[in-house]
């Protein structure tokens, strides 16, 4: 569990987070929903430490991180795997090369059969186990996102963080990618954050939701809540997409149309 | 100016602090000399050779006096190579192949998030990027410019024979003659202070680089720019303190 404890971050006294306080369950895919520039990132990087908040604690299974000594945060970030906004693969490392990299350098240890065995145990995971010898720069930005995946979890983190993972990914592959977060998640029990601007990652995979808005947490619950939410902003988020209201407009212009539509077979995709 | 001296010094300490692995830092200088060797041993061996050539021809042709041995054109090639062109010149070719490569590399690696998937995993980002690629420019630039001197005195010979301005034998004479072996150690201490400016000023540029594409090309270019100038600056403070 990680617990956020008064969070605060500015900018040239430009408030960027004001005041966080929130818990991110062990097991579930955790989420940070909000719109564009409401400090999702921001409250991340401080979070996996990359940046220093202000003001404000945070909290790994009772160990806190914020300004501990440095053999301790060395020890919490040891557990934490990050999936990045663009996947931050090490362009001039092979996909194997990749996912080895953190086992390298973290855990002297292993011996090479194992390091071996695990690396392919990571790739086959997430579904890479032939692209192994490819350079990222030969692969799509979905491949990319399964192979920062495998970095990720490749030492075993205890806490997974995932920036944006559906970002510039078509629906279908952004959907695979939120389904392998999830049984990760649920497979190792591990403790994962996802930030998100899309409903359909939401209700997919949305054990734990928080909603920020400008700098602020204005709503948390599940997926089953979301749709019934009394925040006005939560609801002007959720139903500001123009599928949605096109779906209103069908609605309200033919009878039960929506229901209609929603009884018809999909085909198989 | 004090404060990025100020901030280029804090660079540098980070760098030496929560070192890496002995054996992952060594081995990823070899790399980095594979790098910088490979990269630029073409282009130091032409501008090397023709230098010499050019120096050659031109002092004979500043030689008219019959007064002055023939020999003479080969002892100035030598001295002029050794003391001055083979560092400062070969340094600045550098400054402009491994200074960019490096401002450009760490610059993309700072905007595409590398430099911080690095930090997430706990690894000090600076002493494993850039500690290497400034050891390699010490271990390489001055292997690099004694190869400069070699093709450059080389040069001038061919250019001398060829152009019938010197003999042979009057041309190897004068590149024997009165040698200094300290203005060697010289060159060798000026190359391996440049190595150090041109490294760690275009990875101190690259390393804080922020935005996008855009960037990371003026990251390259003010790395090669501040480099140069940096060389030049160097070469006179060090000709005043040594010589
Ligand atoms: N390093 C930084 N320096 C200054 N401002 C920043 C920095 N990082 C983020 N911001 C600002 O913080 C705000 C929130 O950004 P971010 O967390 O990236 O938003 P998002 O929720 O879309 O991820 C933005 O207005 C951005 O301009
Ligand atoms: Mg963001």
């Amino acid at each position: 569990m990680i617990e956020i404890h008064n969070v605060q971050k500015a900018f040239n006294g430009n408030a960027v987070l004001k005041g966080i306080n929130c818990t991110f369950e062990t097991g579930k895919c955790n989420l940070l929903l909000g719109g564009s520039g409401t400090g999702k990132s921001v409250l991340l990087q401080c979070i996996v430490g990359l940046m220093k908040p202000d003001l404000g604690s945070i909290t790994f299974d009772g160990t806190v991180f914020t300004n501990n000594k440095v053999d301790i945060r060395q020890e919490i970030r040891r557990k934490i795997g990050m999936l990045f906004q663009g996947s931050a693969l090490f362009d001039s490392m092979t996909v194997y090369e990749n996912t080895e990299f953190p086992l390298k350098m973290l855990t002297p240890e292993m011996s090479k059969e194992e390091r071996r065995d695990r690396v392919e145990f990571c790739l086959k995971r997430v579904g890479l186990e032939n692209a192994g010898n490819k350079m990222p720069s030969e692969i799509s930005g979905g491949m990319k996102k399964r192979v920062g995946i495998a970095r990720a979890i490749a030492p075993n983190c205890t806490y997974l963080f995932c920036d944006e993972p559906n970002s510039g990914l078509d629906p279908a592959t952004s959907i695979k990618i939120d389904e392998l977060i999830h049984e990760i998640t649920h497979e190792y029990g591990i403790t994962t954050v996802v930030i998100t601007h899309d409903m359909n990652s939401v209700v997919e995979i949305g054990d734990h939701i928080i909603f920020l808005h400008k700098g602020e947490k204005l709503w948390d619950g599940n997926k089953d809540q979301i749709l019934t939410a009394k925040v006005p902003e939560l609801r002007e988020f959720i139903f500001s997409s123009s599928l949605v209201r096109a779906a209103k407009r069908v609605d309200e212009e033919s009878e039960g149309g929506l229901e209609a539509l929603a009884n018809e077979p999909l085909s198989e995709v | 100016m004090v404060k990025t001296f100020g901030s280029f010094l804090i660079f540098m300490q980070s760098m030496l602090v929560r070192k890496e692995r002995f054996a992952v830092l060594w081995k990823r200088t070899i790399d980095e000399c594979v790098l910088i060797g490979t990269d630029s041993v073409f282009i130091v061996s032409v501008v090397a050779a023709f230098i010499g050539a050019v120096t050659c021809v031109q002092i004979s042709y500043n030689l008219i006096s019959p007064l002055i041995p023939k020999s003479t054109i080969g002892y100035m090639v030598r001295e002029m190579t050794i003391l001055e062109l083979a560092p400062t010149i070969t340094s600045i070719v550098l400054a402009g192949k491994v200074g960019s490569s490096i401002a450009g590399g760490l610059g993309t690696m700072r905007i595409t998030e590398q430099v911080s998937a690095l930090e997430v995993m706990g690894i000090n980002s600076a002493s494993y990027l850039v500690l290497p690629r400034i050891v390699a420019s010490i271990l390489m630039f001055p292997l690099l410019v004694i190869l400069a001197m070699l093709l450059s005195i080389l040069g001038g010979y061919l250019a001398g024979t060829l152009t019938g301005a010197i003999s042979a034998s009057e041309y190897i004479e004068g590149i024997r003659s009165d040698f200094i072996p300290y203005n060697i150690t010289f060159a060798i201490i000026k190359s391996i202070v440049f190595a150090f400016l041109v490294s760690s000023i275009s990875a101190f540029k690259g390393y804080y680089t922020e935005g996008g594409a855009l960037e990371v090309g003026a990251a390259s270019t003010g790395a090669v720019t501040n480099s140069i100038i940096a060389i030049l600056l160097a070469d006179f403070v060090l000709a005043a303190i040594l010589l």
